[in-house]
């Protein structure tokens, strides 16, 4: 079964300058394409991978990152709407790269669609009442 | 047909008052026709919710033992200052304030986390603020420091005076430059990579009523939850600005002073907001009931958003430059359809005023009148309307000789 899945790589300093992501196509023949990075030699890193291939392929693939030492997270957790705080004013419609806000035309409110966030976090800081969270 | 607000009170005191929101009453006319319609319809309750940056707060600690002067002095809630050129215990937040520890715009783009509308909000929801003051002393008020926290609940008087709120229409922000500017409309990507706008078009309290022929001084309305009042025409009230044939103002025009009992509003219709790289501001949530006096006043009240232009305004150079340059005129409608076409280019369009929450706010005030619990003022003066000559005029700025 083939699967396509967000993930957010968090590399320790003691691992960041070493190759690791490569030996995902290279030994298990997974395709990555990575939505974001931030690496600082002697910090932590941070790396948003879209992993697509087949499921058992990808279970050993984690299972790699796993024990290099990387933490992994699901991104649809990444980044969460505040109810509470959202008006749906709309604001970050045209702010995501992806088209994750989607304005409702029966309700008129704005719809997270949380499956196209690549935790960019661009909606962060343009959201007017910043209702938009990034959990870490 | 005519009718008076008089007689339209009597019906809401009886609970027969017909009342329908602005976004109702359009389909309705267009599917009875004015005629039928002005004869069943009393009252056409409006809305709009959205950053208004002329926005704040006034209220009254209470003397604290031994007296302190605050007039004249410092005070800050939660760091934000609040203005004190007043008496002894009165204050004034505005909701453009900032902290002065606050790093503003020194890294572009500044995110301005925290200011006087958040005060606003947290305050409103009940909160407690803190409040560090220091005053100068005087015999009849000795004290030179005072620091303690406040809340609503405690305060003599907290009201919410608003000096330039509901804006008649507004200008739609464009970025014609090749860099991403953040603006008061929100951050605009280079190149007319969106285009943002701010009013609730045909929901919306003074579109509805182009001519001001209700809304008047002493007009009852829904404010931040709660109720308030017209107080004044609001700052830069415009009434000769363009108007299409249908009297609807196609340009920022008139706008209203409001003023309300704080204690009695809710944080989901004063909300502290944050525009990236230009400052802090206040979100606030206002309802106005039109009352159907005339099968003229319904005709205005049966505007659709395609009715409703604006003009799209280039913010990177025609707004901060003062120059009257337009990029385009559009329509309500065409804003809302998420995309227009502008010299060429499919544009995506954004709102930074909530719709959904202005259709909640025109909801919530015609079921309030429905159930008899709110019944329509008769303004004691009108606002300055085209006769008045009134157009709001730039600055004439003029050396300082010494």
């Amino acid at each position: 079964m083939a699967v396509a899945k967000k993930i957010v790589l968090r590399f320790p300093k003691r691992i960041v300058d070493r190759p690791i992501v490569y030996r995902l196509v290279k030994d298990f023949d997974l395709e990555f394409n990575i939505l974001k990075a931030f690496f600082t030699p002697e910090e932590e890193g941070l790396m948003v991978l879209e992993i697509r291939g087949r499921q058992e392929d990808y279970d050993k693939g984690i299972n790699y990152l796993t024990k290099s030492g990387i933490k992994i997270q699901s991104l649809s957790q990444d980044v969460v709407r505040n109810e509470d705080r959202c008006t749906h004013c709309g604001a970050c419609v045209t702010i995501c790269p992806t088209g994750a806000f989607v304005l409702d035309p029966v309700t008129k409110k704005i719809n997270f669609e949380d499956d196209k966030c690549i935790a960019c976090g661009q909606c962060i800081t343009a959201c007017p009442p910043r209702a938009m969270e990034l959990h870490f | 047909m005519t009718r008076t607000i008089g007689e339209i009170n009597e019906k809401i005191k009886l609970g027969k008052a017909v009342v329908v929101t602005a976004e109702e009453i359009i389909d309705l006319v267009r599917e009875k026709g004015l005629q039928k319609v002005a004869r069943e319809v009393d009252v056409v309750t409006t809305g709009t919710l959205g950053p208004m940056c002329s926005s704040g707060a006034y209220f009254n600690i209470g003397h604290s033992k031994p007296r302190i002067k605050l007039g004249g002095g410092r005070v800050y809630l939660n760091d934000v200052p609040a203005y004190t050129g007043l008496a002894a215990a009165d204050l004034f937040v505005g909701a453009g304030a900032l902290p002065d520890d606050d790093p503003r715009n020194r890294v572009h783009p500044g995110e301005f986390n925290y200011g006087g509308g958040h005060v606003i909000e947290e305050l409103v929801a009940g909160k407690d603020i803190s409040l560090v003051a220091t005053a100068y002393g005087t015999d009849c008020y000795p004290r030179k420091r005072l620091e303690t926290l406040i809340n609503i609940k405690d305060l003599n008087e907290a009201v919410l005076f608003n000096i330039r709120n509901a804006y008649q229409n507004y200008n739609v922000a464009a970025n014609l430059s090749k860099r991403t500017i953040y603006t008061y409309l929100g951050v605009l990507k280079p190149n007319l990579g969106n285009i943002n706008y701010a009013t609730a078009g045909q929901l919306s309290p003074l579109l509805n009523d182009p001519y001001y022929k209700t809304i008047g001084i002493g007009t009852k309305i829904f404010l931040g939850g709660g109720t308030g009042y017209v107080a004044w025409q609001g700052t830069q009230h415009s009434p000769n600005a363009p108007r299409t044939d249908n009297g609807v103002p196609s340009r920022g025009a008139g706008t209203l002073a409001v003023i309300g009992d704080l204690k009695h509003m809710n944080p989901r219709w004063l909300v502290g907001t944050s525009m990236l790289g230009y400052g802090c501001t206040l979100t606030v949530g206002i309802g106005v009931p039109i009352p159907i006096l005339s099968e003229e006043i319904l005709r205005y009240t049966a505007v659709s958003d395609s009715e409703i232009m604006a003009a799209v305004i280039d913010y990177s150079d025609a707004y901060p430059n003062l120059k009257p340059d337009i990029v385009a005129e559009v329509s309500y409608a065409q804003l809302r359809s998420g995309r227009v076409n502008i010299q060429g280019k499919d544009v995506p369009t954004a709102s930074l005023s909530s719709y959904s929450r202005a259709l909640e706010i025109a909801g919530t005030l015609k079921t309030w009148i429905e159930n008899g619990e709110f019944l329509l003022s008769e303004p004691v003066a009108p606002l300055p309307g085209i006769e008045s000559g009134i157009s709001c005029k730039p600055l004439n700025e003029r050396p300082i000789e010494e």
